[in-house]
């Protein structure tokens, strides 16, 4: 295989920071936020040849989205497979760059899931907007009241079963991802809580309380990816794509044991591809769109053994401070969440390896390795992994 | 036939089989010709070895929970009337997994391992819902 290894870099970035924004539409949000990715990395309009975009709003989002900015690339990929989509376009961006089919390419997505009332984890059948039941899967599934949330609960009920995970210890990556949140002056929210707030929050579906979920909010943003040789003519320095991990897992027609997740296929490509290990990663973006989440995906992209999740999560090791920090943004759980959220781990990946905290407490010391991994879908059915290492200079 | 304000499932030709069945009340699920895998949900292909030789065959209709939640909100038409519900997923004699709704079951007394059995519930003429109960 050709060596992908420092093949691409993402050299800009951009958080639109709304949290609400019932006067704008996802497309002017997407826009604005690509407007300003690449006016970070110094590039233009013109320099863009490749375009990468989800959305579970927007009809053909690519194409619709080319529209609204008259663009013309000539490279295009809406992959979607959930919240963890933009590794996986950052993962193709690699591809398409090292193959030399484009220089340039910006990925980017927005949402307006807080303003436009989606239920996004307890909607049922109806958070996506479709009225009826397909034949497949939906007729075996969506009959019985599943929801998002709920197919991670069942997970976290079956982790607490066989490893003796606890409710305290699904706690504590909700509230060290807090604790950073209050570093966060965009955060939604930004007051401390414990781990009793946690548990006895009310459950929404059992043994998931209210602050083992993800928020909801509106939001957006974009990632600029350059090739080599236009990296180095940027304004920021480079952050390098070192390795990256695809995988999808399902049910495997009711017979696959979900409890290993898509991590755990995505992981080792990612590792061996960057030529790095466990130990040197300094800080890590894990998509926490629940704390099992966080807990799983720990487990099988091999930072410590199945059904040591809870133990390795606890005592301030996720902290900024402590052996992984990790979601240093405040994550989904504290930050935002509007729908999808996997553009955001590579935002915050890319401004601690930027060191752009320095000289504040969110900044990671010596940060020069993070991971990145989201996940889309949902853990007991099917959904998607995506596996992300990025370097500095 | 209490009124039924849940959503409906879709029959196509390749799963309508299933749902005549269950409005017999048995549980049918596949099993391949030609690989002996069984498979669930039902589907036009053998998913392990993509031959169409595929057996409907009756299940016991017996299993156990393998993984379950309590689920305290949903706001879905149906469904959000009848919080809290158990929804689970159970492990088949067979040992295929399906999602269900475990019903004349406290609450507080699902656990994963339960013996549980399949039972229907008339939703329309032509559709039966099969659930499960402890066994
Ligand atoms: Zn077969």
């Amino acid at each position: 295989m050709v060596d992908l290894k420092r093949g691409a870099a993402i050299v800009g970035i951009n958080e639109h920071i709304t949290r609400y924004s019932p006067d704008k539409s996802e497309l002017q949000i997407q826009g604005e936020s690509v407007i300003k990715a690449l006016e970070d990395a110094g590039l233009t309009k013109n320099d863009v040849e490749g375009l990468f975009t989800a959305s579970s709003s927007i009809r053909n989002s690519g194409l619709n989205l080319a529209d609204y900015l008259d663009m013309y690339p000539k490279y295009v990929d809406n992959t979607t497979v959930g919240g963890g989509s933009f590794e996986f376009h950052l993962s193709h961006a690699l591809t398409a760059i090292a193959a030399g089919r484009i220089n340039c390419a910006v990925i980017t997505y927005s949402s307006l899931a807080r303003s436009g009332g989606v239920s996004v984890g307890t909607g049922g059948v109806a958070r996506f907007g479709h009225p009826r039941l397909d034949p497949s899967p939906d007729s075996f599934e969506e009959l019985y009241g599943l929801t998002t949330v709920g197919l991670y609960a069942m997970i976290a009920q079956r982790h607490m079963h066989l490893y003796g995970t606890t409710s305290e210890q699904l706690a504590e990556v909700a509230v060290a991802i807090r604790k950073h949140a209050c570093m966060n002056p965009e955060a939604l929210f930004r007051t401390p809580i414990t781990v009793e707030d946690v548990v006895n929050a009310r459950v929404i579906s059992s043994p998931l309380h209210l602050l083992d979920c993800c928020v909801i909010t509106d939001g957006g943003g974009a990632v600029v990816v350059a090739s080599p040789e236009l990296a180095r003519n940027c304004k920021q320095s480079p952050v390098w794509v070192l390795g990256v991990g695809e995988a999808l897992a399902h049910q495997g027609a009711g017979k696959r044991n979900l409890m290993e997740i898509a991590a755990k296929q995505s992981t080792n490509p990612a590792f061996a591809m960057a030529g790095v290990t466990h130990k040197d990663i300094d800080m890590a973006m894990i998509y926490d769109s629940f704390t099992i989440t966080v807990i799983e995906t720990l487990e099988d992209l091999g930072f410590c053994k199945k059904g040591e999740g809870g133990e390795f999560v606890s005592g301030g090791r996720l902290e900024i401070g402590g052996d992984l920090p990790i979601n240093t943004d405040g994550g989904g759980l504290s930050s935002n969440h509007p729908g999808m959220r996997g553009i955001f781990l590579l935002l915050e990946a890319t401004r601690q390896l930027r060191h752009q905290f320095e000289g504040t407490p969110r900044q990671v010391a010596n940060c020069n390795i993070a991971l990145c991994h989201g996940t889309g879908g949902a853990l007991g059915s099917r959904h998607s992994g995506g596996t992300v290492i990025l370097g500095r200079d | 036939m209490p009124e039924w304000n849940k959503p409906l499932p879709s029959v196509v030709g390749e799963t309508k089989p299933y749902w005549d069945s269950c409005r017999r009340g048995d549980l049918v699920i596949q099993k391949c010709d030609d690989c002996n895998e069984y498979q669930f949900y039902p589907r036009g292909i053998c998913s392990n070895c993509w031959s169409n030789n595929i057996q409907w065959v009756k299940s016991t209709g017996r299993g156990t929970i393998w993984a379950y939640t309590v689920t305290y909100q949903n706001r879905t038409l149906g469904f959000a009337q009848d919080v809290p519900y158990i929804l689970a997923l159970v492990e088949l004699d067979e040992g295929v997994k399906m999602f269900t709704n475990i019903v004349e079951c406290e609450t507080s007394n699902v656990q994963i391992g339960m013996p549980v059995e399949v039972t229907f519930v008339q939703a329309s003429n032509q559709i039966s819902v099969p659930y499960f109960r402890p066994a």
